[in-house]
């Protein structure tokens, strides 16, 4: 080597813990946390908060799956179209709420998706002014604050007595539809629909928003060059680009609704049964949860009402990570 | 880390000859043997051996993207929190091995400070700012801590500036002004090296000259490594330069390493030549 | 080539113009429900809203000329998010210090990030269910812990996400210039990177808050509630949203007042937390 190398001083410990060489030397010590916890605790000490609450869903479907088992053991998979639900009798079977919960939340979806997208054009686009497209935003994410408790509170003293006579007038000029051939009384599946469509409106809207200001603006520029008006530009170029983060969006929306409680047992009804009219009263997964699990004492019943939260989660745990799927990888793509 | 064998080629054995300066006046700081550096698989770095010396400013030139950086942010080991990177080689701080399994690594940066390109400081007071690193090691009475954080501001030419105004935002200073708080901050901790990546290329002239001017007057306390892009700037302040480049494979290699002054009139290599004169290619 | 200054054929222009008006008309009929149920709130809230019902216990069903309030419904709601927040906000800052000073893109970082995802989206109901689980079952008592319980898990996600948004914001600049004062990773962290991002934390607690306030499903069968005041968290507990839900579907026309000047309470407590949040988000 060419180097004149400094002797080897490996007792040297100045770049050690036990450093004593120090100019600042005798100053008071360090706080006692610091030097207890140090870099290794501090990192270990965030490892088990991110373990925890990695660990959370899996704790949530052993805990449920535990409770549940006296009734997946006598039901089995046959519980999920099973019609009855007796608890005088102890026969449990899920249908009439699968069934609710999958078509109040498609007619919210129906109901919202057009809406929520309309919202999202309207407040990316350059097709209003700013002053008018921020508060148009604000007030829908707003939407999105409002417990749901009290959206249902409304819904049960306001919106269902004001929506029936529509609800009457489908039945009397549309009463040959299936969907439509029962009496209302007022509350309904449609109802809850209707309601449900409020509520994810915000995030439909939010996403897909999302999703129109992450198109570049070459794209739009590029259209308005080869002489296409506004809407043709949005219809035909933008929207086509932004579809999977709209179909994200719904996605997520669809799997909100299906979990949505209060709101939804406050104005369905609660009846339980198979109707294909949407003016008849129903009841959904949530709803029913919510009506028995607090005077549930039979620990079959317990555990058929578990079964069901089970089947929820991973219902909506299903639809929401193909959201999320959706939304992160098909729009990166994109 | 595994020091690699010291079996180099022929080559490289070559070219070491050509990189002996000719007076090392004192034991160097830094010794730096065999050194290469990757990023995941891309190699950055191939092959380096210096010598920084005590009390001297050792200034780094190369074109850019030749690896000056990557070499600077080995010396205190500041790479391995950015990404995924990779050293191979020897290095020495005084003596002792700085990849050791028993290194503390907040203890080597508290000897070999840093200054980057763009002035950081941190979101607090000018007091604060200075202080924060006094305070990582130690708990001070308030005068001892004021005296500190004089000292160390007086030391950056900045006290006359800002003595009246100790407890505004750091953020609230000028560029210039901005880089010295950050070099009294590093002062503060007394290293025994001091890295400065490009310290003044956001800077106007005038506060680049104020820092020149610092630089000069810091070398009686502590070994500076300085790399700039600016040639001027290293033949003004250093004793030593270091001339990297890239070779045909893209990887950084120390081309050539001497006092500045050789380098700058009489450079051994060709390219080096070509470098300080401005000619590229 | 088209002639830029050409007028547009009228059918484009007629096509342009409805799609525009489809689309607005289309937002303005979102915001309707908005309109009424706040105007709804307001107006039936308002008159039922007096110094007694913030600080009475709510009179027993069918009495009419005795004080009527929800005050133990308040104290319930605030006691049950106080300990929601104890356990999630330090779980969930935590968590999200992992992810975004230490796991950053590791796998494990990624599989906590995803299950932390899913649990933001999972049903509040199922929630609560867990925590029936979890606490009721086994104590074989509903209880505020168990309110309180459910309501953390609901806010671990919210918290842990939004806030390693805003550690992620923090410009790495500032953790090499600690790192390379000798600082270490718990005190970099601490006192630069979560100072810096201290806003972004607070509004994200302050969000989680007034979303767990507002929260029904997860209380019904936990903390269930109470007519009488709190005098134990081992004991079940009245809330102002469970009071809503159960008075909305009373047959006596007092607790449906009630349960309006109720809403009324809570619509204020999450909308001046909700806005509280975004202030301390503009306050940079
Ligand atoms: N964090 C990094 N990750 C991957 N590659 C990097 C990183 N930093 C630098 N490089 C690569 O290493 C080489 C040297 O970079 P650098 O040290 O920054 O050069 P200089 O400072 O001389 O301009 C470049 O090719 C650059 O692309
Ligand atoms: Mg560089």
């Amino acid at each position: 080597m060419g180097f004149a190398v400094a002797p080897s001083t490996e007792s040297s410990s100045l770049l050690t813990s036990s450093s004593t060489d120090d100019s600042l030397e005798n100053a008071g010590k360090l706080p006692f946390l610091r030097t207890l916890l140090g870099d290794g605790g501090f990192k270990s000490l965030t490892f088990v908060a991110a373990l925890i609450a990695g660990a959370v869903p899996f704790f949530v479907v052993a805990l449920i799956s535990r409770d549940a088992w006296p009734a997946i053991a006598k039901f089995g998979l046959p519980f999920l179209w099973e019609q009855d639900w007796n608890i005088d009798e102890s026969i449990y079977g899920a249908l009439p709420y699968l069934f609710g919960s999958l078509v109040s939340a498609f007619i919210a979806l129906v109901l919202a998706l057009p809406i929520g997208v309309a919202i999202a054009i309207v407040t990316s686009e350059r097709v209003l002014p700013p002053w008018v497209q921020i508060p148009i935003a604000f007030l829908v994410e707003l939407i999105a604050a409002i417990p749901s408790v009290i959206i249902g509170l409304w819904g049960v003293f306001v919106f269902t007595p004001a929506i029936n006579p529509f609800q009457e007038f489908l039945y009397a000029r549309f009463g040959w539809l299936p969907i439509f051939n029962t009496q209302p009384f007022g509350s309904s599946m449609l109802v809850a629909g209707i309601i449900l469509a409020i509520m994810i409106l915000p995030t439909i809207a939010a996403i897909s928003r999302e999703a129109f200001l992450a198109i570049s603006a070459d794209l739009r520029n590029g259209a308005f060059a080869l002489g296409a008006t506004q809407w043709e530009t949005i219809i035909f170029v933008t929207m086509p680009a932004a579809i999977s983060g709209i179909l994200g969006g719904a996605t997520l929306g669809l799997g909100r609704a299906l979990g949505e409680t209060m709101a939804v047992t406050m104005v369905i009804g609660n009846v339980a049964g198979i109707d294909f009219s949407l003016l008849s009263p129903g009841s959904t997964i949530p709803s029913i949860l919510a009506n028995q699990f607090s005077e549930a004492l039979d620990p079959l019943h317990i555990g058929a009402l578990m079964y069901l939260a089970l089947v929820l989660f991973l219902i909506t745990l299903g639809v929401n990570s193909l959201a999320i799927f959706m939304i992160r990888f098909l729009s990166r793509n994109a | 880390m595994l020091p690699s064998p010291h079996s180099s080629s022929s080559s490289s054995e070559e070219k070491l000859a050509t990189m002996e300066p000719q007076s090392p006046s004192t034991l160097p700081v830094f010794h730096i043997e065999n050194v290469s550096c990757f990023y995941g698989r891309h190699k950055a770095l191939e092959g380096v051996y210096m010598d920084i010396y005590e009390g001297k400013v050792t200034a780094i030139i190369g074109p850019s993207g030749c690896g000056k950086s990557t070499f600077l942010k080995i010396l205190n080991r500041i790479g391995e929190m950015e990404s995924n990177v990779r050293v191979d080689g020897k290095v020495q701080l005084l003596g002792k091995n700085i990849f050791a399994r028993d290194i503390n690594l907040n203890l080597l940066r508290r000897q070999v400070g840093m200054i980057f390109q763009h002035p950081n400081p941190f979101a607090m007071s000018i007091y604060d700012n200075v202080a924060y690193g006094i305070r990582t090691f130690h708990r001070l009475s308030r005068p001892a801590l004021d005296e500190a954080v004089e000292s160390a501001l007086r030391s950056a030419a900045l006290w006359d500036e800002v003595k009246d105004s100790l407890h505004q935002s750091g953020l609230a200073l000028s560029g210039g002004q901005q880089q010295r708080l950050c070099i009294a901050r590093a002062l503060a901790v007394k290293p025994k090296v001091l890295l400065m990546d490009e310290p003044c290329s956001a800077l106007d002239p005038i506060a680049t000259l104020k820092i020149e001017e610092l630089i000069q007057g810091l070398k009686q306390q502590l070994t500076i490594v300085i790399v700039t892009h600016n040639m001027q700037q290293a033949a003004r302040v250093s004793e030593y330069t270091a001339f990297f480049s890239t070779d045909e494979r893209r990887i950084g290699q120390l081309v050539e390493f001497d006092l500045t002054q050789k380098i700058f009139t009489e450079a051994e290599q060709p390219s080096t030549r070509d470098y300080v004169a401005g000619r590229f290619g | 080539m088209r002639d830029a200054f050409a007028p547009l054929a009228p059918s484009k222009k007629l096509f342009n113009w409805s799609m525009g008006t489809l689309g607005f008309f289309l937002s303005v009929v979102a915001l309707i429900p908005l309109v009424a149920i706040f105007w709804s709130i307001v107006s039936k809230g308002l008159p039922h809203l007096s110094l007694d019902t913030l600080t009475q216990l709510p009179a027993p069903a069918g009495l009419t000329d005795v004080p009527n309030g929800f005050a133990n419904a308040i104290i319930g709601t605030v006691a049950m998010v106080a300990i929601a927040a104890m356990i999630s906000l330090p779980l969930g800052i935590l968590t999200a210090i992992y992810l975004s000073e230490f796991g950053k893109q590791s796998a494990f970082a990624s599989w906590v990030r995803f299950m932390v995802t899913i649990l933001s989206a999972a049903p509040s109901i199922v929630i609560g269910v867990f925590a029936y689980a979890v606490i009721v079952l086994p104590f074989q008592s509903f209880s505020a812990i168990a309110g309180g319980f459910a309501l953390s898990i609901l806010m671990l996600p919210l918290v842990a996400l939004a806030t390693e948004e805003s550690l992620k914001s923090v410009p790495n600049s500032q953790r090499m210039a600690s790192a390379a004062l000798g600082a270490g990773y718990a005190r970099t962290t601490l006192r630069i990177v979560i100072a810096r991002a201290l806003p972004g934390i607070i509004t994200s607690g302050l969000l989680a808050i007034a979303r767990a306030s507002g929260e029904t499903a997860p209380l019904i069968f936990t903390a269930l509630f109470s007519q009488g005041w709190l005098e134990s968290f081992f004991g079940p507990s009245a809330s102002l949203s469970v009071l809503i839900y159960n008075y909305a579907s009373s047959p006596f026309s007092e607790q449906n007042d009630l349960a309006w000047a109720a809403a009324l309470m809570l619509l204020i407590i999450v909308l001046i937390t909700n806005l509280l949040s975004r202030w301390v988000a503009s306050k940079r």
